[in-house]
């Protein structure tokens, strides 16, 4: 019975922690925050040499061949960091493939995606919140794909998309299919930019095993674990903020609406960790229990990180509301986490639903 | 991550199922004596057989075996499952046991152990005053030096059990020119000495869970010590890392909140069964997130103990988030017992007698309350996390009258 990780995955935690000090300070997170596309190639490069482009991709691909519970574990990391770029929806393509994919669309996807030579991403939502495979409705029709699909990530830069298509079922598209119109959307999260993707007859191929569930609770539990790294962050920042700003000729920490707050935010994060390690764990060793987990822990995550970053904001008072704080970059990963792949409500539903209450 | 025991442990656990099988429940003649004595000479047996009592020493009444926080888990949950009496839980055992084995003398040791953990001599606790709740070491319980016996004049309140209990670990000053926490030295009073008054204290519940116990010139042995004079607040304050409650809080949570599904589902509501209502499973999946994070967060807990590492801040939140938790499922349970929350959930009369059904949960709902006040309430335990857990300053006024 062990409950807890093991020591190269608190070393991978640690490398890549190490990484984000060096590589993402804040001033190189804002440039990126506010660049034209939220790319920044030498960040990208440096994760892909280290080996991130491939985590959960099998070693005879190229990649680590690990676990989503280790990947789930630098998401947290990347989260805390507030890390922007591909790094989300590549992560997912590649384990839609792996987990997908045929022999043959390994062999020519995944060592490309795990050198970081390709960029994938995934298009799963469309509009009116149909996030869940059962309700996608672009259609394949010989080999061909048309629908539309709203906020896939990096979906401009990506070179290999995969769609999730009526049926529940996923098709491959590649950057230089015709019929394919890709269209940048105005996110509110900039370190995680969205695009339109409209397909019209654009040629594709199928994922022959139907995993497009499987990919989605990924996905959940992906979102999880950047809500517990952000929000573990969001607790630092304030109380950093509010050990060393003074008012009333005291550090604001020494009042104890303030202290008190700070504590409330606390004990809302620190014991919810464990819901993403296990819906994690779930999917990586307990199918029957993958699916309602992954729906708690995103669920649960997603609304304490929107919480505490409102919290966060209310504790640096008016500088918090301003552009120039580093807060609003984690209080839009907040809006971008809870939102994306469906808002809680959706998922306490299913979580209810998948229990028979 | 890996929720099995290893091969080690399932052995353990085959060798704890096997003794219950055996020697639980009691058989024969053996079965006809009183429920206290049953458990008596079953917890003897446990105790001999490595199950109880494990962190004391033989010569102490105890089993003295190798701290393993897995199997004190195992045995936990297999004498749970068996409904047999394992350690017992009382203030005594907790509390004051841990204080004497660190502070006390050889022969408060010998004496008061063994009976304690047998759960033949029961104690109570003697800390919380009138005018000493949170602030704690404003204590004003006067204990004064008269030849050999210590004179003692004050006004105990909360305290659990002191209408069954044969003694109390009190707090008292002794040094009244001392400083606020110098001054208080940590006593043995025998609750059968003159001057000893207890009454029941009734609560907003209806029913008298708790005492007040009035001291008036009550004379006790001067031995009758637990470390030095003026030593009583840090005697008293070793015993908190003894309360090394994990993963019970979390365990407790998620049973009620199964037993409330269950109830649940037994309820009508806006003329549906109340758990086809959108707001209701909305509510119980909410919640079913916090429990289960504070489970899980008891897991990390136990695992990293097991590694001989410390729990750290996550301990520190546990009370907090129990009872945070305990207030979420009363505020549900409330909406679900519908009119019989306009009934009182104990007969005015009838003390102590335990609610059933839905008057249970409208007993819970005011309960909640009580035990985000019990043992250091909420707005301490805020404290308490902001202070040790985040590093924050203290309160002014606090760092003042320390």
């Amino acid at each position: 019975m062990d409950f807890g990780l093991s020591d190269e995955q608190e070393l991978l935690q640690e490398t890549v922690r190490g990484f984000v000090a060096k590589e993402c300070p804040s001033p190189k997170l804002r440039e990126i925050f506010e660049g034209q596309d939220g790319y920044d190639a030498t960040l990208w490069d440096g994760m892909v040499k280290m080996g991130l482009g491939g985590l959960v991709v099998p070693e005879s691909y190229g990649g680590a061949g690990l676990e989503l519970l280790d990947l789930a574990l630098v998401v947290e990391v990347l989260g805390e960091g507030a890390v922007p770029g591909p790094f989300f929806g590549h992560s997912l393509a590649t384990l839609a493939l792996t987990l997908g994919g045929s022999p043959e669309q390994k062999e020519r996807w995944l060592p490309q995606l795990a050198s970081g030579e390709a960029l994938g991403t995934v298009a799963l939502g469309e509009d009116n919140q149909a996030w869940d495979p059962a309700a996608w409705t672009a259609k394949v029709s010989e080999g061909q794909v048309t629908g539309e699909k709203a906020y896939v990530p990096y979906g401009e830069r990506a070179d290999l998309i995969i769609v999730g298509v009526g049926g529940g079922g996923l098709v491959a598209v590649t950057r230089e299919s015709s019929g394919l119109k890709v269209e940048p959307v105005n996110g509110v999260d900039r370190t995680r930019r969205l695009a339109r993707v409209t397909l019209q007859s654009a040629p594709c191929e199928s994922l022959p095993e139907a995993v497009a569930d499987r990919v989605r609770d990924a996905g959940l539990v992906l979102l999880a674990a950047d809500a517990f790294g952000g929000a573990s962050k969001l607790v630092s920042m304030a109380v950093e903020y509010a050990k060393t700003r003074e008012q009333f000729g005291q550090p604001i920490a020494q009042f104890q609406a303030v202290k008190h707050r700070l504590a409330d935010m606390i004990t809302e994060i620190e014991p919810a960790r464990g819901l993403y390690w296990y819906a994690a764990h779930a999917f990586d060793r307990i199918p029957d229990e993958a699916e309602r987990a992954a729906a708690l822990a995103k669920a649960h995550l997603s609304d304490c990180f929107m919480q505490l970053a409102r919290d966060t904001v209310e504790v640096h008072g008016g500088i918090g509301f301003t552009w120039e704080s580093d807060v609003q970059i984690w209080f839009k990963r907040a809006m971008f986490d809870r939102t994306f792949l469906g808002a809680p409500a959706y998922h306490l539903e299913r979580v209810a639903q998948l229990a028979d209450w | 991550m890996d929720l099995s025991y290893s091969e080690e442990y399932e052995e353990f656990r085959r060798e704890v199922q096997a003794f219950l099988k055996g020697y639980w429940p009691l058989q024969g003649d053996e079965a006809k004596l009183s429920h206290r004595e049953q458990a008596t000479l079953f917890r003897e047996r446990a105790i001999a057989q490595g199950y109880a009592a494990r962190a004391i020493p033989k010569r102490y009444g105890g089993s003295e075996r190798e701290a393993d926080v897995l199997k004190a888990r195992i045995i936990g949950e297999e004498f749970g499952k068996a409904h047999a009496p394992g350690d017992i839980r009382s203030i005594g055992a907790s509390m004051l046991v841990p204080t004497l084995l660190e502070h006390g003398q050889e022969w408060q040791k010998e004496r008061f152990i063994a009976p304690t953990i047998r759960g033949e001599m029961v104690w109570c606790q003697g800390y919380s005053e009138p005018g000493a709740g949170s602030d704690l070491a404003s204590l004003q319980t006067k204990a004064e030096l008269d030849g050999d016996e210590w004179v003692i004049n004050g006004h105990k309140v909360w305290t659990t059990g002191a209408n069954i209990a044969d003694y109390m670990f009190c707090l008292c000053r002794t040094e009244p020119e001392a400083d606020k926490h110098g001054g208080i030295s940590y006593l043995l009073i025998d609750m059968k000495s003159e001057g000893v008054q207890v009454s029941l204290l009734r609560q907003m519940t209806g029913t008298a869970d708790f005492c007040e116990v009035f001291l008036n010139s009550v004379r006790i042995p001067a031995e009758n010590i637990i470390g030095k004079r003026g030593e009583g607040w840090n005697v008293s304050r070793s015993t908190l890392k003894h309360e090394r409650n994990m993963i019970g809080s979390a365990e407790a949570s998620r049973a009620t909140f199964r037993s409330l599904l269950k109830f649940a589902k037994g309820v009508q509501l806006n003329g549906r069964p109340a758990l086809e209502d959108p707001v209701i499973r909305q509510r119980f999946a909410q919640i079913e997130g916090y429990v289960t994070a504070h489970l899980y967060s008891g897991y990390r807990q136990l695992t990293l103990a097991a590694r001989g590492q410390e729990p750290g801040l996550a301990a520190m939140l546990n009370k907090l988030t129990s009872t945070n938790i305990g207030h979420m499922l009363a505020k549900l349970a409330f909406d679900l017992v519908g009119d019989q929350a306009l009934e009182s959930p104990s007969g005015d009369e009838v003390m102590n007698l335990k609610p059933r059904g839905g008057q249970a949960w409208v007993s819970q709902y005011m309960w909640s309350l009580g035990i985000a006040i019990a043992g250091g309430t909420a707005n301490i335990q805020r404290n308490v996390i902001a202070e040790r857990g985040l590093g924050l300053p203290r309160d002014r006024a606090v760092q003042r009258s320390n």
